[in-house]
């Protein structure tokens, strides 16, 4: 963990991580006994279910919770579902928790090596959207926000991960053949691909435009990327989608490209692991594998009060329990000691300016949070720019009073989302 | 799902900096030591008295007010020790006890606590405290009649009150070297500034102040009293004069860059400093009162908020 240095004065800057230029083959880690996999879960489920305990299924297999919901998961093992349970996730989202015994044999689903020599946005959309990197083909396919630009993140958007990194020095053939075919089934020619500034050589070939940026955090956050990159400031309050932008990491781009090629679901994903000591590795997992198999594997001991975080320190996201699976999504797992960890305080705000001076996006954030401490969202939103927040969390690391200032901003955020929600649904 | 460890689920970022409340507070007093303990050199044993008093009931005032209040005690942060250290700087060495014990009232209580404690306040509390204390014992702060029993072996003559009343020549003795060196008489820790320089330094560099305001002060202190100066040298003393007398270094190194009540953006406190250093050459040359740093910096405490208003576009903002 990065210390101030003793001149105060100066405002830490936080460097990516850096992968060396010859990559190690990530290390390849294997479920033991069963693997989980998250399907997300919508309120109405009243209906008859399409799966159910002890069914068999194959690698690859879609899996859908009944016959005509939108939403699925592909089997990344062959075996029997043991269980099916609900699961909640950060800021409510509901998932139903599919687990799999893995059996003996691995035997592999057919269903998409049919499709595969003939890529469409349907079949794409239909397979591919629980593949590693969660492409996110449900936003290239909606037809109410066109989508002009993609934008493939060869960069890792939080500290300590080179997960992404990785994809783009390794699969480099693979994101290659995701690019020509996502311009072929979307019809979208400009795809920039965003990579670190001391790793730009090497892309002549890809056939998109290649960019680079900043090794500082936070510069491969989309809003900043949208702003250095691409010239357009991101309007306060809307997203990447709504300027037709869409961001899709380097792995999700490999996966699409591997799965048409191969004509076989891609089902193993990278992630970052970094333990205690700070060490990292650099991991080759199956999808839904529990944490614990990985932390049994590099010997990680977890006592009582650690904290175990998907994803990077900045931007991460704690969880509860060891079993907790890997998702299509997690590039990194952090394991913190308890004695590592910050902890945040409920003691008042001092208007030291810290916050002002570190913010990428200058906000006001020591007025932003008397705002948003006594919980009025709306005059945050309109007085001191909520919504021009990209989310990085430096406010809070350099907090002199250890406000969860990040926390704050993201329940206001979630407050006034659901608000407005609330109110389009009110007829 | 057996054996179970029980992880703590805590919100992003993960890291913190380090910094805390705390160590702002103590190193805040370690800047303040120096100059207290050239007031200790100069003053003698009552100055131990009045900065033990003040550093002591202010402390004990935060106490009383957290009970009084039901809130969990603040005194562990060390900002009331640090007003009741930065409010004895600006006493003489000889105040009453009871004016002692009056100020840190004034200051913990009326200055911090009824704002809403630390961060609230809207003046800075030892500004606020001196300026009450002025107004109700005028003669406490006369620093001719209150150091009077005193026997120094440099001119016992306030210098500021000196300049006042008869001109810059009277003054014209007082080198810069004597001035910075406390061969001045003043406040127990006004007087030395070479001290309260060395401290502001360090205060500046640590990051514990913001290195804006001190020098803008010190700027618009300067560059003001050069233009009265210039205008007319037979009454307005010199700048080096105005920077190293009064209150001038423990105001803009200390009180002026109180952080609830100054401004955090670039600009504004740029504002705030320079307003604050060319009010005090303003009261001090044609005000009444002999000293004007406590007040210029209580109408800068009062336009901090506004002046915060002058800020960059966040990101996206659409208006």
């Amino acid at each position: 963990m990065l210390k101030k240095s003793f001149f105060g004065l100066v405002i830490p800057q936080f460097e990516y991580e850096r992968l060396p230029a010859v990559l190690p083959e990530a290390e390849k880690v294997a479920a033991s006994k069963t693997i989980t996999l998250f399907h997300a879960r919508n309120s109405d489920q009243n209906r008859p279910a399409s799966i159910r305990i002890g069914d068999k299924v194959n690698t690859g297999q879609k899996i859908s919770l009944f016959a005509d919901d939108p939403a699925y998961v592909i089997a990344s093992v062959s075996g029997t579902v043991s269980a099916i349970s609900p699961h909640t996730g950060d800021f409510g989202k509901a998932y139903m928790a599919i687990t799999i015994d893995i059996a003996e044999t691995e035997t592999f689903d057919d269903q998409f090596a049919t499709l595969a020599p003939s890529p469409t946005l349907e079949n794409a959309l239909e397979y591919l959207a629980a593949a590693p990197g969660s492409p996110p083909l449900q936003t290239l396919a909606d037809s109410d926000k066109p989508i002009k630009t993609i934008v493939i993140t060869g960069v890792d958007s939080d500290l300590l991960t080179g997960t992404r990194q990785y994809i783009t020095g390794t699969r480099l053939n693979d994101i290659k053949d995701g690019i020509r075919i996502l311009k072929n089934i979307t019809g979208i020619d400009r795809i920039i691909m965003v990579t670190g500034r001391d790793t730009i050589q090497g892309f002549g070939h890809i056939g998109a435009d290649v960019k680079s940026i900043d090794t500082t955090y936070p510069a491969a956050l989309p809003p900043l990327i949208m702003k250095n990159v691409l010239g357009e400031i991101l309007p306060a309050g809307q997203t990447c989608e709504d300027m037709g932008v869409c961001f899709m990491s380097a792995e999700a781009a490999a996966s699409i490209g591997r799965a048409y090629a191969g004509g076989k679901l891609p089902v193993h994903k990278v992630l970052t692991l970094i333990t205690k000591g700070g060490d990292r590795h650099l991991i080759q997992t199956t999808i839904g594998t529990p944490i614990k198999d990985i932390l049994n594997v590099y010997g990680v001991a977890i006592n009582e009060e650690d904290r175990l975080v998907f994803g990077g320190p900045m931007t991460g996201s704690a969880v509860y329990s060891l079993d907790q699976p890997v998702l299509p999504d997690t590039d990194a797992i952090l394991v913190l000691d308890r004695s590592q960890a910050a902890y945040s305080s409920d003691y008042p705000c001092i208007n030291c300016g810290d916050c002002v001076r570190t913010c990428p996006a200058q906000i006001a954030v020591n007025m932003l949070v008397r705002f948003l401490e006594a919980g009025q969202y709306e005059q945050a939103a309109d007085e001191y720019d909520l919504h021009s927040c990209i989310d990085c969390g430096l406010c809070s690391y350099v907090c002199v009073s250890k406000i969860p200032i990040f926390q704050y901003i993201r329940l206001a955020k979630y407050e006034l989302d659901r608000a407005k929600t609330a109110e389009a649904t009110d007829v | 799902m057996f054996e179970q460890k029980k992880l703590i689920v805590s919100h992003a970022p993960f890291w913190h900096i380090g910094n805390r409340v705390t160590e702002r507070s103590y190193h805040t007093m370690l800047a303040a030591l120096p100059a207290v303990l050239a007031g200790l050199v100069y003053y003698g044993v009552p100055t131990i008295a009045v900065v033990g008093l003040s550093v002591a009931t202010a402390m004990l005032w935060e106490l009383l007010i957290n009970k009084v209040m039901k809130k969990s005690p603040t005194i562990g942060d060390g900002n009331a020790a640090l007003i009741g250290l930065l409010l004895a700087m600006v006493l003489p060495a000889t105040m009453p006890w009871w004016a002692v014990i009056t100020g840190t009232f004034i200051a913990v209580v009326i200055g911090k606590q009824i704002f809403g404690g630390i961060g609230s306040n809207a003046f800075n509390p030892v500004a606020l405290t001196v300026a009450i204390l002025m107004v109700s014992w005028k003669d406490l702060f006369d620093f001719n009649g209150m150091l009077l029993n005193y026997d120094f072996n440099f001119a016992a003559a306030y210098p500021l009150a000196t300049a006042k009343h008869f001109g810059a020549a009277s003054v014209s003795s007082f080198s810069i070297g004597d001035l910075l060196l406390g061969r001045q008489t003043g406040a127990i820790g006004a007087t030395f500034g070479l001290g309260l320089i060395i401290g502001g330094i360090y205060l500046m560099i640590r990051g514990f102040i913001r290195w804006e305001i001190s020098l803008t002060f010190l700027a618009g202190v300067y560059v003001t009293a050069m233009l009265f100066n210039i205008a007319d040298p037979v009454r307005f003393a010199g700048p080096g004069f105005h920077v190293f007398t009064g209150y001038t270094l423990v105001g803009a190194f200390f009180l002026a860059t109180d952080d609830a009540s100054s401004p955090v953006w670039f600009v504004p406190m740029l504002i705030y400093g320079a307003a604050g250093g060319i009010m005090t050459v303003l009261i001090r040359n044609i005000g009444v009162n002999i000293d004007g740093v406590i007040l210029a910096i209580l109408v800068i405490n009062l336009i901090s908020p506004l002046l915060d208003k002058i800020r960059p576009k966040a990101l996206g903002k659409v208006m």
